[in-house]
């Protein structure tokens, strides 16, 4: 019995000694930090993608509260919308941006670029296209296995098994920029969310001649230059056979969709065209 | 018999397809596209333009610095386009191609005539002449050979090493070169060690070639410099550090060049250039390629002008019938040809040609860290955590553990009961962390 008590003693003794240790040490070594810091990482919407160039939310609000002027910083995850809380709250200007959202600009499907070859390597486009040009006649479209949807922290990527391109879900789209990073093929960009999902872009990075890109894929962009031609706003440049719609400029009128004879030029969620009779055979050559 | 210490492994040599078959001349084709970039370093400069006409051995592109090589014209005729045109990974490369118009050579070409034997040029001319004939290693890497001979200050080459192992599978090109051009061979070997100064040339040859260590060696009886070293087969003896703690018994520093230890390496290809580089002013511009692979109706070995067409090579040794897959060297560094009327550059020992069985993958399981792998690197790394590491993107630690001495082998993916494809990853990882040192060290300059 004695020795229980000794042995309860000794180790509870020791116990409140270290306690006690620890909490002085403690308010000794008691490192100011910024309360603010806590409240804006609060704010921020915690996906941790390094979207906004730093390597988490927390270094994020960090520098968000150390620096006087955060114009430069800004949340894509969060948008907006969650700058404007968190410059609220820090009593500073808030930094604008324009929401945006990936796209895939290669329309290279199984149907359109008919494979010469079978790729039997490691399952990544990074290590494909260091070995070799690709599964087609195109060495600038789509390897197909996926390192973007891989690195894509919010499922908005992911592989049509049909036409063996990725697809971008637009709402769960945040624009942090890892699928761009992570095509070796530079074919993913970040452009202009523009209303109810509008899109039009030239869905091919083709930069060889019109003839070979052609002969490699149905809806290559050859470079012809009718789309530049045709638009009003002056958006389109063409340069190396390819064909790039600034979405700056572009005000949607759909001129170049109907004037593309390969069907490069795409657009999204508009609603269906009207066909009017003097319209009737450039829609034919869409349909195509 | 001598090996090297760590590592390796023993794949089946497959050598008796075309081991038998003598060097045959490859009639010229009709066209021939060459590369301007058929080494390592910097591509060279065309210095011929559309509609020239070029003779047999005539300069069409200059070194593009020191460490690069001139490009010589393999046939005669018109130059129909200087542009870039694929590769035999499809990639475009900047090429000249001509059209072919009978066989005319530059006429300071040595043709025919006895062996020529006594080496009357000084030490820098043979090596300003073998730079000035475009001579590369010829074993696949393609680096340039005056590059080697050049010994850096402060270091001393005690010996040369010809490479005569060819531990590549299928391959029989060099094999034949010792067998019918052993003496040239010899005295190419014997040019080379005057090139950087040294009285002792040893020849590593595997085991597997008991006819050709038996053929050198009557040969080199009557040269003491020269020793016939044969080497128990094991993969990868042709590797460069390897060969060297075979033959010497001496380790290569992590990081360091072979000259670090006193030794020089030139394949036996290389030296049968030099020979003719030297003796005969003939600059490189054709190569011995083997043509092999189990479902091939006649494998040959074919003496081939650089810039012919693989396609033509394989419809005159039997065509394309059950081939899964062409691969442009051996099985184990090869890599696999996705166009294959791409040309035969000066690195292509030979074109593999594999049966559609043969040439799958299996299916990719996981590492079971039964660590095979380290067993079988002949560099001593662990690349089970070396392909873990760069598919994390840890290139700091990826450094720490190595990689950059990897000389991509594939003894790792050999041995891997997994399937895993190892060596595939670890060559992104060695490609970004090479690029990282060449940056700190540009910093630094």
């Amino acid at each position: 019995m004695e020795s229980l008590v000794t042995t309860v003693l000794i180790v509870g003794g020791l116990g409140a000694l270290l306690a006690l240790l620890l909490f002085l040490v403690a308010k000794k070594f008691y490192v100011e930090e910024d309360p603010r810091i806590d409240e804006v990482e609060k704010m921020l919407p915690g996906a941790n993608c390094g979207g906004c160039g730093f390597a988490g939310c927390r270094a994020m609000s960090e520098a968000l509260v150390s620096k006087d002027d955060i114009s430069a910083l800004f949340c894509p995850v969060g948008g907006d919308e969650c700058m404007k809380k968190v410059a609220g709250y820090l009593g500073k200007a808030a930094p604008e941006k324009e929401p945006m959202v990936a796209v895939v600009r290669c329309a290279g499907s199984c149907d359109n670029r008919p494979r010469n070859n079978r790729f039997d390597g490691a399952k990544s486009c990074l290590v494909a296209s260091s070995l070799y040009a690709g599964e087609t006649g195109c060495p600038f479209g789509c390897i197909g296995l996926g390192d973007c949807a891989v690195k894509c922290e919010f499922g908005a990527l992911s592989i049509n098994p049909v036409t063996g391109l990725p697809e971008v879900d637009d709402e769960k789209c945040t624009a942090c920029g890892a699928c761009v990073k992570a095509c070796p093929k530079g074919i993913i960009e970040l452009r202009k969310k523009a209303k109810r999902g509008l899109k039009i872009y030239v869905s091919c990075v083709n930069k060889d001649k019109g003839a070979v890109a052609r002969k490699a894929c149905k809806v290559a962009c050859i470079g012809c230059g009718k789309c530049a031609k045709v638009c009003p706003h002056d958006a389109i440049v063409v340069e190396n056979n390819l064909a790039y719609i600034d979405y700056s400029k572009c005000k949607m009128c759909r001129k170049c969709v109907v004037e593309c004879p390969t069907g490069a030029i795409v657009e999204c969620g508009f609603p269906p065209r009207k066909v009017a009779e003097n319209d009737a055979n450039s829609s034919n050559k869409v349909a195509e | 018999m001598k090996t090297f210490p760590i590592g390796g492994i023993h794949p089946s040599d497959c050598k008796e397809y075309s081991k038998s078959a003598a060097i045959e001349t490859f009639p010229t084709p009709a066209t021939v596209t060459i590369p301007l970039s058929q080494h390592i370093g910097a591509p060279a400069v065309a210095c011929v333009a559309k509609g020239d006409r070029v003779l047999v051995g005539q300069v069409i592109a200059n070194a593009g610095g020191f460490v690069s090589s001139p490009i010589h014209s393999s046939v005669s005729g018109t130059v129909v386009a200087v542009e870039p045109k694929a590769d035999a990974q499809g990639n475009k490369k900047p090429s000249v191609t001509i059209a072919v118009e009978g066989d005319e050579w530059v006429d300071t070409i040595v043709r025919g005539g006895a062996l020529k034997k006594n080496i009357n040029l000084s030490k820098e001319e043979i090596v300003s002449k073998i730079s000035q004939m475009g001579i590369v290693g010829m074993g696949g890497a393609t680096f340039p050979t005056h590059v080697k001979l050049s010994i850096p200050a402060g270091k001393k080459a005690e010996c040369l090493i010809i490479n005569a192992v060819e531990c590549e599978p299928y391959l029989t090109a060099d094999y034949r070169v010792m067998l019918e051009q052993g003496e040239k061979l010899i005295v190419g070997a014997r040019i080379l060690a005057k090139a950087i100064g040294v009285d002792k040339i040893y020849i590593g040859i595997e085991n597997n070639k008991p006819d050709a260590i038996s053929h050198l060696q009557q040969l080199a009886s009557a040269y003491v410099e020269v020793e016939i070293i044969p080497l128990k087969m094991r993969y990868p003896q042709g590797g460069e550090k390897q060969l060297i703690a075979a033959v010497t018994g001496r380790e290569v520093p992590s990081g360091g060049l072979p000259i670090d230890v006193g030794a020089v390496v030139q394949n036996v290809g290389t030296a049968l250039a030099v020979y003719e580089a030297v003796m005969l002013n003939k600059p490189l511009f054709e190569r011995v390629v083997t043509v092999t692979g189990s479902q091939l109706a006649s494998p040959k070995n074919l003496l081939v002008r650089i810039g012919t067409p693989m396609s033509a090579l394989i419809d005159y040794c039997g065509g394309m019938e059950g081939v899964g897959k062409v691969i442009a060297g051996g099985p184990m560094m090869g890599r696999a040809v996705s166009n294959v009327d791409a040309p035969v550059t000066k690195g292509t020992s030979g074109v593999l040609l594999m049966p559609t069985e043969e040439s799958l993958r299996n299916v990719e399981g996981s590492c079971i860290r039964c660590a095979k792998c380290v067993e079988a690197c002949p560099m001593g790394l662990e690349p089970y955590l070396l392909n873990r590491l760069t598919q994390l993107g840890d290139f700091e630690q990826l450094e720490h553990h190595y990689i950059a001495d990897c000389i991509e082998c594939g003894c790792c993916t050999f041995s891997c009961p997994s399937y895993l494809p190892l060596l595939d990853w670890v060559r992104i990882g060695k490609a970004e962390v090479m690029k990282r040192i060449r940056e700190r060290a540009a910093a630094k300059k």
